[in-house]
């Protein structure tokens, strides 16, 4: 270290202008030396759990043996990325992604953007902290407790809800276990975990909100639903549009741990998504090389879209998310 | 704001109190009849056909739960991953975020955008298992805590709850020979506690709620934390040791055993969830609006 410093120095004296700029960078990292120490155990995750996955993905373009490693293992170009799309399995995945990340656009993200607006309209401060609180509580659940709890619920063996269809006199459905079912249960339990806790970005936006346009447009005469249409909407815009964009980038990202707990033998043929199979054909089969190119498949595209949904977002005249 | 006492303003007002009280209900009203059930016998809760207030009350499911000491295996397992991986995440995170506020650091940019980078881009679930594979974490508690120790977001939240703070504070504190590693935990820290709170809380959570990584990771059922036994016992009910202990044939638990296992799990975060719950409606928004 000293002795680096003292080279730098002495480049420093001869040669006074670029080294002279080198010399003082230098010295700025010599000063803040301990915060690189500081950064170095984050750094290190970042590389070791995020990059180091990342460069293995090249095994999708190999026929990977765990016992040869990547530097041994022979490459095999698009092989596993030709078979994807010609597996009728897969079409099927990937439709069944596709219908859950449409539903999740078109019944959940709505539902936080109407709560909030609602919630706005509130004028008695404790009703308002009373509700948000328990709408919140769901989101600190993990989806085994949500599901568990679900579960316990919806059973056709003494669950409330078949309890209470059968008293009323009509025929107990199997939520569980039917296909047909499925969707409903996995989007009713994405509202219900997620849709207050989304509230909370919102509020915040229509809190920035001038008060003095409210009371202006009372004065003219607007009615509440006016008011929100005409100003809360309109400012809470731009956060909308960001959460979309982030939302479209994770078009693919519909939580395995959700899915794979509500996944079983009955209704896997809608159930089954991109996540899922590639743990089943992956760390089940143990075919890695082509579960990789799956996973490779889904995070390149999850981010050519998000890339795709900020641009359009500019042009639209927004800011976009980056 | 004042209220609006135009008879449709009434109208509305009414619909709107109505409609958010049902919304409240609807999605704490599951939790209450869990508990409830917990409470009761089995014959009572397949006898009665609503349960939020039981008409007989009984610890018997409490009592079948805890009678061996897989229960509490699980629920230390997951104490103790909570709480040495909340504090190790914590540590990690605000001095690496503290480092990345600094705006006088070289290269924090390109730090910063190799960080967002991995909340766009992910090598998945293969190569991540194939790399904890090869660090030899499989079947260890540690396959629980590291490959999840930091999260880009909290990471962020932090950097830019760091970077209000007033320089003004640093520099004094520099001027009168304090390191950074003193300027971090004596002035930078202390002055954070609101946003600590926060991220201290999502990552217990985060932790507290692991499934995933200990069903990748985990081999051994002694090892299991509590979501993988609550999972095991209300769904699959079957592996689990204390009912392959009753002799004979194996019959699934009770529903109030199944009910008791989730209140179990539930409980410790229904128990900071209102100590905390007024710091992080704050702490979520300090990153998120300046991104």
């Amino acid at each position: 270290m000293r002795h680096a410093e003292t080279t730098a120095g002495a480049m420093g004296h001869s040669l006074p202008m670029k080294a002279g700029r080198r010399g003082e960078l230098w010295r700025r990292l010599r000063r803040n030396k301990w915060l690189y120490v500081m950064i170095l155990p984050g750094l290190l995750y970042f590389l070791i759990f995020k990059y180091a996955p990342m460069y293995g993905l090249v095994i999708s373009f190999q026929d990977f043996k765990p016992y040869k490693g990547i530097a041994d293992s022979p490459w095999v170009g698009f092989k596993h990325f030709e078979r994807l799309f010609t597996e009728p399995d897969f079409l099927q995945i990937l439709g069944n992604t596709l219908i859950l990340f449409g539903m999740n656009l078109l019944f959940f993200f709505p539902v936080p953007i109407i709560l909030a607006l609602l919630l706005n309209e509130v004028r008695v401060s404790v009703f308002k902290r009373t509700v948000q609180t328990l709408i919140y509580i769901p989101h600190f659940m993990s989806w085994v407790i949500i599901a568990s709890i679900s579960y316990v619920m919806l059973t056709m063996d003494g669950g409330i809800v078949n309890e209470l269809i059968a008293y009323f006199g009509f025929q107990k459905v199997n939520f569980l276990l039917s296909p047909e079912w499925f969707r409903p249960m996995y989007i009713l339990q994405v509202i219900w975990r997620e849709a207050g806790w989304g509230t909370i970005i919102y509020m915040a936006a229509i809190a920035s909100v001038d008060v003095e346009q409210y009371e202006a447009a009372r004065m003219d005469g607007a009615a509440r639903f006016r008011q929100i249409w005409h100003i809360t909407l309109p400012a809470i815009r731009g956060v909308i549009v960001v959460l979309l964009i982030l939302k479209i980038g994770d078009v693919l990202e519909l939580g395995f741990e959700h899915v794979y707990l509500l996944l079983n033998s009955m209704n896997r043929r809608v159930a089954e998504i991109i996540d899922t199979y590639v743990y089943t054909a992956g760390l089940r089969q143990q075919q890695f090389s082509y579960s990789a190119a799956i996973g490779f498949f889904k995070s390149f595209i999850g981010l050519l879209l998000v890339m795709l949904a900020n641009r359009l977002a500019r042009k639209m005249g927004e800011d976009g998310v980056y | 704001m004042i209220e609006d006492r135009t008879i449709s303003g009434r109208i509305f007002s009414a619909f709107n109190y109505t409609l958010l009280a049902a919304i409240a209900l609807a999605s704490f009203l599951p939790f209450v009849h869990v508990i409830a059930g917990s409470f009761t016998t089995n014959a009572e809760l397949a006898a009665s056909k609503f349960v939020l207030i039981p008409k007989v009350w009984s610890a018997e499911a409490y009592q079948f739960i805890f009678s061996t000491n897989t229960i509490f295996r699980a629920m230390a397992v997951s104490a103790g991953v909570t709480l040495l991986g909340t504090l190790l995440s914590i540590l990690i995170s605000s001095m690496m975020a503290y480092g990345l506020s600094r705006r006088d650091l070289d290269g924090r940019k390109p730090i910063m955008f190799a960080v967002v980078f991995t909340m766009l881009f992910n090598g998945g679930l293969i190569p991540t298992f194939l790399v904890v594979k090869e660090l030899g974490l499989i079947d260890s508690y540690a396959a629980l805590v590291l490959p999840i120790a930091v999260n880009a977001f909290n990471l962020i939240i932090l950097k830019n709850f760091f970077q209000n703070i007033p320089d003004g504070l640093e520099e004094s504190a520099k001027i009168d020979g304090c390191s950074d590693f003193g300027i971090l935990f004596r002035i930078v820290l202390p002055l954070s506690m609101p946003a600590l709170a926060t991220i201290s809380l999502f990552y217990a959570v985060t932790y507290w709620n692991t499934y995933l990584n200990a069903i990748l990771y985990l081999d051994s059922s002694a090892k299991w934390p509590i979501q993988v036994l609550l999972r095991q016992i209300v769904v699959l009910a079957s592996g689990i040791e204390y009912s392959s202990s009753l002799d004979g044939a194996v019959p699934p638990p009770d529903q109030t055993v199944k009910m008791a296992v989730i209140v179990v799990a539930t409980l410790p975060i229904l128990l900071v969830y209102p100590f905390l719950q007024k710091h992080f409606a704050k702490g979520a928004l300090l990153g998120s609006i300046k991104g």
